[in-house]
């Protein structure tokens, strides 16, 4: 058991810490730039998701901030998928708990901001232990698609306006009576746009400690083999529970910045089994297991389809013929096409690409 | 007492239509252990398929017919095709199998949304299938004996197949060892096609089959996603890859959704009947963590 132990906690070899030491560098570029971009008012034509030309205008700082809550909770699943092999088809339930608690503690009950939160973060993590330790009773599909059920549950709970909390179908707009000004009001995106990037930062920095402890490296082990690593002595039972636990937690938090920023809750929007696809999407296009790949595939998918729409939407879209003009209409038939056409030709995802690069170097 | 009959009746219909939702996703399972996702989207297809096909036959009492055969070959066509692009150049990576049909389904989904606009399209039905049949006292929609037909049917067409047919035994054989029956020279690829196909053609019926009985013969784009996910509580329930216990999971599932809406509607709480089927699941797992005839092993 030590014996195991010690071999699972071992750094890993030389080479592959120089590698990640250039890729920490980029991510630190990359997030000095991701601080300042609000104060940049470059005009840059064409790929702006935005309907002003004006990098940091309001449209393209919000579709900016929901690509960063969205990388935070797509690097939470990786926990749960790409490091501990658990495929979940329920992550939405967490995201949504999320999200509709703190409305309604905020909007329905009046309460203070930070009751709000702390209400909000505990019934998830209730929720997170209850459903965790009923549904890790299945293995394998089974598991999937237990999760499933229970978000698919919820999902009608909150379509069915229970006790006028929920607003059913047509969901729920946040009261800002209970916010601090400088998160209400169009003139303080940027403060929104900081606060889910410091979501991001905070759920990257603690899922990369994780992952990188000991029991990160049970997860991993659960990954490769579970028969393995039972033999080997551990009750994966807790270990499995922790990594659910971990990556609802981080759903529950993105949920609350989520609604923040967007301002409103609907079932379509955040409750539906559409948003966990979007986010199991997410992670295998960035690269499952690798954490940073998580994160670029949750940017590049937010961003492709909060872009696409911008560019269907734009008048001389319709002239184009029906052929062309349908299917890219649809971001969602653009997003499937090129995730189908990365499983079939690039199954590790854009950090695969990138690894078989410097591989060929 | 009467009207307990007609809902037993009724919630009978629903599980014969959802066990021909579940039949196809247990068997492609059982044999390739792909959970396939983009079932939903074959449902959707063959629904839109028949309503096509309705669109250019004359209203007849016996086009329908026609109608369902549109719909149950569009469904096998399109889960064929699946099968010999996207699942098999991914055989032996089980996960990947089951990404890609989520792909498939998201993109799929995407386009008809793309080409038919959220709005539903009627499709037209004959007027045997709206009317009623009078038993006793009770009034019992044709559409159910129509979906008590059909789900019978299947179960019975399925069975035969299985046990008496070369590849049904073949079907069998691999699912139990896969590698064995590639060893004595069988081509197992040329089984999963046909297991996707036969899967495929069931949705199709029951897609059509959703619309025109259970759907106020409405068809939109995401009515199959929709209806896969009570899919696959049945086939979880009645254990993975077990024909026999998707077919009493469905009508168990059928039963308590109808029941619960029925009798518990003072509730105020329009989704209880779904909510309660989450429940049954709940309990089922926690009794028997694999369905009511999962294998052991």
């Amino acid at each position: 058991m030590t014996n195991v132990l010690t071999r699972l906690t071992q750094r890993p070899p030389a080479a592959e810490t120089r590698r990640s030491a250039a890729g920490r560098v980029a991510g630190v570029v990359l997030l000095v730039l991701a601080v300042v971009l609000p104060f940049c008012s470059l005009i840059v034509p064409w790929v702006l998701p935005g309907t002003v030309d004006v990098l940091n205008s309001v449209g393209t700082l919000e579709v900016l901030g929901l690509c960063f809550v969205f990388a935070g909770v797509a690097v939470g699943y990786d926990v749960l998928f790409g490091f501990t092999g658990l495929l979940s088809f329920g992550q939405v339930l967490y995201f949504a708990e999320g999200a509709y608690v703190l409305d309604i503690a905020l909007t329905v009950w009046n309460w203070p901001l930070l009751a709000a939160i702390l209400l909000t973060l505990a019934i998830g993590l209730v929720l997170a232990l209850v459903l965790g330790a009923l549904t890790l009773r299945g293995q394998g599909i089974a598991f999937a698609m237990v999760t499933l059920a229970f978000a698919q549950a919820f999902y009608y709970l909150v379509e069915d306006n229970p006790g006028n909390l929920t607003g059913g179908d047509t969901g729920l707009v946040m009261s800002a009576s209970r916010l601090p000004g400088f998160l209400v009001g169009v003139g303080n995106t940027r403060n929104l746009y900081w606060l889910a990037l410091a979501f991001l930062v905070l759920t990257y920095a603690v899922v990369w400690l994780v992952t990188g402890s000991a029991t990160g490296r049970v997860w991993l082990a659960i990954r490769e083999s579970e028969r393995r690593a039972e033999v080997l002595g551990f009750r994966l039972f807790p270990f499995k529970l922790g990594s659910f636990v971990l990556s609802s937690l981080i759903a529950t938090a993105g949920g609350m910045v989520y609604l923040l920023i967007v301002g409103t809750v609907s079932p379509s929007a955040v409750a539906s089994t559409t948003v966990t696809i979007s986010i199991l999407v997410m992670v295998v296009l960035g690269g499952a297991g690798t954490r940073w790949g998580a994160v670029a595939g949750a940017i590049v998918y937010v961003y492709l389809q909060q872009y696409l729409l911008k560019v269907a939407a734009e008048p001389s879209f319709a002239s184009l013929p029906a052929v062309a003009r349908v299917p890219l209409s649809q971001p969602d038939f653009l997003l499937g096409a090129i995730f189908v056409l990365f499983i079939l030709f690039a199954p590790g995802g854009i950090a695969g690409l990138v690894a078989r690069k410097k591989e060929k170097r | 007492m009467s009207t307990f009959v007609a809902i037993t009746i009724s919630g009978l219909a629903l599980g014969a239509m959802y066990f021909l939702v579940a039949s196809g996703l247990s068997l492609i399972y059982g044999l390739m252990e792909v959970l396939n996702f983009a079932h939903g989207v074959f449902l959707t297809l063959g629904a839109y398929a028949g309503w096509a096909a309705a669109q250019y036959l004359p209203q007849q009492g016996w086009t329908f017919i026609v109608t369902a055969l549109a719909a149950t070959v569009a469904g096998a066509a399109v889960a064929a095709v699946t099968e010999l692009l996207l699942i098999r150049p991914l055989y032996g990576k089980p996960v990947s199998q089951i990404l890609v049909t989520i792909g498939l389904d998201l993109a799929l989904v995407g386009l008809l949304l793309g080409g038919f606009g959220s709005d539903s399209r009627a499709i037209a039905v004959p007027a045997w299938l709206t009317a009623v049949t009078t038993i006793g006292s009770e009034h019992i929609p044709n559409g159910d004996w129509l979906s008590l037909g059909l789900g019978l049917a299947v179960l019975g067409l399925l069975t035969w197949f299985l046990r008496y047919t070369r590849y049904g035994i073949i079907i069998r054989a691999g699912a139990e060892n896969r590698d064995m029956v590639s060893a004595l020279g069988i081509d197992v690829g040329r089984a999963f096609t046909l297991v996707f196909a036969i899967g495929g053609a069931a949705a199709g019926l029951a897609g059509l089959l959703n619309s025109v009985v259970f759907s106020s013969a409405l068809v939109d784009p995401t009515q199959g996603d929709q209806l896969l996910i009570f899919a696959f509580i049945v086939v979880v329930i009645g254990g993975l890859g077990s024909i026999t216990g998707s077919a009493i999971a469905a009508l168990l599932v059928g039963l308590v959704q109808v029941y619960v809406t029925f009798y518990a509607n003072g509730g105020g709480l329009a989704q209880l009947g779904n909510m309660s089927v989450v429940l049954v699941l709940a309990i089922v797992l926690l009794v028997r963590p694999r369905g009511l005839l999962g294998r052991t092993t």
